[in-house]
């Protein structure tokens, strides 16, 4: 399990030109194990985060530590650094470039050394937890579906046995069932092998759903950090900057307003019925104590 | 992301020079090329210096944008510079130090050198790529080729190549940019090793880019068959290009120029080139 | 009401090489679309959804079916190039990505490609391209380079690139799948725009639910049929059908059917939060005071 800490990072684009853009802005965070999810607008500043957080930008101010160590104590070891933080990025089927889906998964852990039994091993249990066929590892990437790309891509770094994995909007373009099954596997995935798993994404229904823990960013700010159902308990702030939240969410807000709560922490549609259920048996129960009375 | 490449990129502007004709630009480029490469003393080369702060003055595009599309090319200019400080002789020998001689017409020509890369780069820079969005500047090439439409040469695809080449250009840097990202992320090293083991690993990047420059081209065929297009036949332009008195203004702006140097060269040739 | 697309029993297959066998992507699809009318299109990936919209723009042929597009039969055998070009000049296309479909660096040059290939003359090209660009709320970035804008902005440059070729009839093929929530507004709350004001024909290819919900109609694919086609409150009404095709329904519609499993009387076909929550308020009074 992979700690990640970041201490007051500062980091602006094009540094000394016209166009300079300060993407974070003093951000603190502290991320330790589970699932955490990372929200926020496009130009929030939720991907150069993450690149932080695997050494491939280099913060102008502040410190990266991961599992206590200064990631840019000794920069000539950044590589070491890319090894632990496992990073699938935005649409990643795009990087495929093998000669058969196994050779791909393979590129990572080739890269750091690994070799013979282990490699195998360490290639068929990734594409077995990002869901591929045994058949599928000996073809071409490029004659695989869409989904069935996206998936050697994340078995690509699964390989490489990250301690922390982080995952650039993972469920993208993909259909209902392509983001229950994607997500599925990297929850399955976390809880099974202990990684820390950090995914940005933009959809707040997926992300109640897979997360424990919720970064939501604004304006290069962390705008709150709290587990899944403190932050959607907190929707109208949510609101207010723009987000959206689960329609399911506002049901239950709604709910309240007409005298009926079951509490605002509400996120999936299960949770939601089952707290109905349990709102009308016991109020009936109560109405009939006090007829009894 | 930006890239952050800017050599050969359109800068909006509305300034007089933004405004020609396209295909006038283009042959005021090649007549300034052409003077350029016609001076040879250090007087024409003053007014042509002059010349060009008056047309970078006049686009409003700020002198320091120019400056960076000349980054890029550094180490062509400096090497070409050291090498004429050094290897040039001539009867004034500034210098001597152990079998090293420079000689003042070496550091002048060295300077003049210099001074014509940097001209080539603003004469470019100022009436064609930096003024001229890049489709104005294909349809004009279109234009003053027409003529060879009749020996049965394919102007028009030509121009549209170029037009969706200027286009991708931008596209494609962003996604190097993210392919090498990725590839580093999952521990590709491309700074270490000998030239082969380096090549080769340049092998993650190209294929990829290689696929998703087809993919593209592939999706973008479809979408431009769709919004009907069917060739050069029968297309008509949005932006008609014409010829307006200000555009005359400025080539014989050019040709003044031009007979100018030819003039200082002959009379005031102090230190002049030895090329 | 005139039809502007009609199909019948359409069969489309994806030629296959030495490892693979064909694939068929359209089975007997048979439908037809209104003028004037927003439908919508679900269907996971691979359902023939992409496929179809191919057809109707008519840059495959079906292997067997017809196909009219605004009364014409476009799978006739006399059919010529210069029919299937004005067809085209009607019925148009928003793609996935958007950086792939914009030809010119220019925006408002872009936006002039499609009618300067219809040959219009210079003047009214100017005019449509600037009603276009105003239409979509773009007419600030006329003149900006199209790779420095945002994809639901560079979304909104095709859209305007297609309706100022006066096109009847838009097919967007998961324009908004690309997108992030703020762009996937902006290019829904147009295509709504341009459906109600113009009168356009949209027909809205899609896996987003909500999306799908404020069409007219609801065509469903699975497989390479049709397997649903109707009203917004009847395709979402019948939750089991489409957890079946593998997709979803609007969380309002799952909650009322979970609950009226649960024994709660309630409608299922209710897509607005507030009147959810009016619906299930009421309802569970009424069950309190029963028990009572």
């Amino acid at each position: 399990m992979g700690t990640v800490e970041l201490k007051n990072i500062s980091f602006t684009y094009g540094k000394n030109t016209e166009t300079a853009h300060k993407a974070l802005d003093n951000v603190s965070v502290k991320i330790d194990g589970g699932i955490t999810g990372l929200i926020g607008h496009t130009g929030s500043g939720k991907s150069t985060l993450v690149q932080m957080i695997n050494g491939l930008l280099k913060p102008d101010e502040g410190q990266v530590f991961l599992d206590g160590r200064d990631i840019w104590e000794d920069p000539k070891k950044i590589r070491e650094v890319r090894f632990k933080v496992g990073l699938v990025m935005q649409y990643p089927e795009y990087q495929l470039f093998a000669d058969t889906a196994l050779e791909d998964i393979a590129f990572g852990p080739k890269n750091m050394g690994v070799t013979g039994e282990e490699l195998d091993r360490r290639v068929r249990e990734s594409a077995r937890f990002a869901g591929i066929d045994e058949e599928l590892l000996g073809k071409s990437p490029f004659e695989l579906s869409g989904g069935q790309k996206r998936r050697v891509a994340l078995a690509g770094v699964l390989a490489m046995n990250p301690e922390v994995l982080i995952l650039d909007e993972p469920a993208a373009g993909l259909d209902p069932a392509g983001r229950r099954d994607i997500l599925g596997g990297i929850k399955k995935y976390s809880r099974e092998s202990g990684t820390t798993v950090i995914i940005v994404s933009h959809s707040m229904e997926d992300m109640a759903l897979y997360c424990d823990d919720i970064i939501v960013m604004t304006n290069s700010r962390v705008f709150m950090h709290k587990k899944c159902a403190e932050v959607f308990s907190e929707h109208r702030e949510l609101v207010a900057v723009g987000l959206d939240v689960p329609q399911i969410t506002r049901i239950a807000s709604a709910l309240k307003g007409l005298g009926i709560d079951i509490g605002e922490d509400v996120y999936t549609v299960d949770y939601a019925v089952s707290k109905l259920l349990e709102y009308m048996n016991s109020e009936s129960g109560q109405l009939i104590e006090e007829k009894q009375v | 992301m930006k890239s952050d490449i800017v050599f050969g990129q359109y800068v909006e502007g509305r300034s007089p020079i933004h405004k020609l004709d396209a295909r006038i630009k283009i042959i005021i480029a090649i007549l300034y090329i052409v003077v350029i490469f016609l001076a040879k003393s250090v007087s024409a080369f003053a007014l042509l210096a002059l010349s060009a702060g008056v047309f970078v003055g006049m686009t409003k595009i700020s002198p320091r944008l120019i400056m960076r599309s000349m980054k890029s090319l550094v180490f062509i200019i400096l090497f070409t510079a050291i090498i004429n400080i050094f290897w040039m002789t001539g009867d004034t020998l500034l210098l001597k130090f152990w079998v090293i001689e420079i000689y003042l017409e070496g550091v002048i020509n060295a300077v003049l050198i210099v001074l014509r890369i940097m001209l080539l780069i603003i004469a470019t820079s100022v009436f064609m790529t930096y003024t001229t969005t890049p489709l104005a500047l294909t349809d004009a090439l279109e234009h003053l080729l027409s003529p060879l439409k009749k020996i049965k040469v394919p102007v028009h695809e030509f121009a549209m190549m170029m037009t969706i080449a200027l286009r991708f250009i931008p596209t494609l840097i962003d996604e190097t940019h993210k392919i090498i990202n990725a590839q580093t992320a999952r521990g590709a090293d491309f700074s270490s090793g000998n030239i082969i083991k380096r090549a080769k690993a340049l092998i993650p990047i190209l294929i990829p880019l290689f696929i998703s420059a087809f993919r593209r081209a592939d999706e973008l065929a479809t979408a431009m068959e769709c919004r009907c297009y069917t060739g050069g036949e029968g297309r008509t332009r949005m932006n008609v290009p014409k010829t307006a008195t200000r555009d005359w203004v400025f080539l014989g702006c050019l040709v003044l120029l031009g007979g100018a140097v030819v003039l200082l060269n002959m009379y005031f040739p102090i230190y002049g080139l030895g090329v | 009401m005139n039809s502007i697309i009609k199909a019948e029993n359409l069969f489309f297959s994806y030629p296959g090489d030495e490892d693979n066998k064909p694939v068929r992507a359209l089975n007997g699809v048979s439908f037809e679309i209104e003028e004037g009318s927003f439908t919508a299109i679900l269907g996971h990936n691979g359902s023939g959804k992409s496929t179809l919209a191919k057809l109707m723009c008519m840059i495959n042929m079906p292997e067997s079916g017809k196909l009219w597009v605004m009364g014409k039969e476009m799978t006739s055998d006399d059919v010529t190039d210069s029919d299937i070009l004005s067809a085209r000049r009607e019925v148009g296309m928003v793609f996935q990505n958007p950086d792939n479909q914009i030809v010119a660096t220019i925006v408002e040059e872009d936006v002039a490609f499609g009618c300067e290939n219809l040959g219009l003359p210079p003047s009214e090209i100017r005019a449509r391209v600037d009603k276009a660009l105003s239409d979509v709320g773009m007419s600030k970035y006329a003149r900006h380079p199209a790779t420095d804008l945002s994809g639901g902005q560079k979304q909104r440059v095709a859209i305007a690139g297609v309706i100022a070729m006066k096109r009847r009839c838009i097919i967007f093929d998961e324009s908004t799948a690309m997108l992030d929530p703020m762009g996937r507004r902006e290019v829904m709350s147009i295509i709504q725009k341009l459906n109600k004001e113009e009168g356009i024909t949209v027909i809205l290819i899609t896996h987003h639910m909500n999306e799908a919900a404020r069409a007219d109609r609801i065509i469903v694919m699975n497989e390479g049929r049709i397997i649903g086609d109707g009203s917004p409150r009847e395709i979402f009404g019948d939750p089991e059908r489409m957890w079946e095709a593998d997709l979803d329904v609007p969380q309002t519609t799952e909650l009322l059917y979970k609950l009226k499993k649960a024994g709660l009387d309630l409608p299922i076909d209710v897509f607005d939060v507030n009147t959810t929550a009016v619906k299930i308020a009421a309802e569970i009074r009424k069950k309190i005071s029963e028990r009572g």
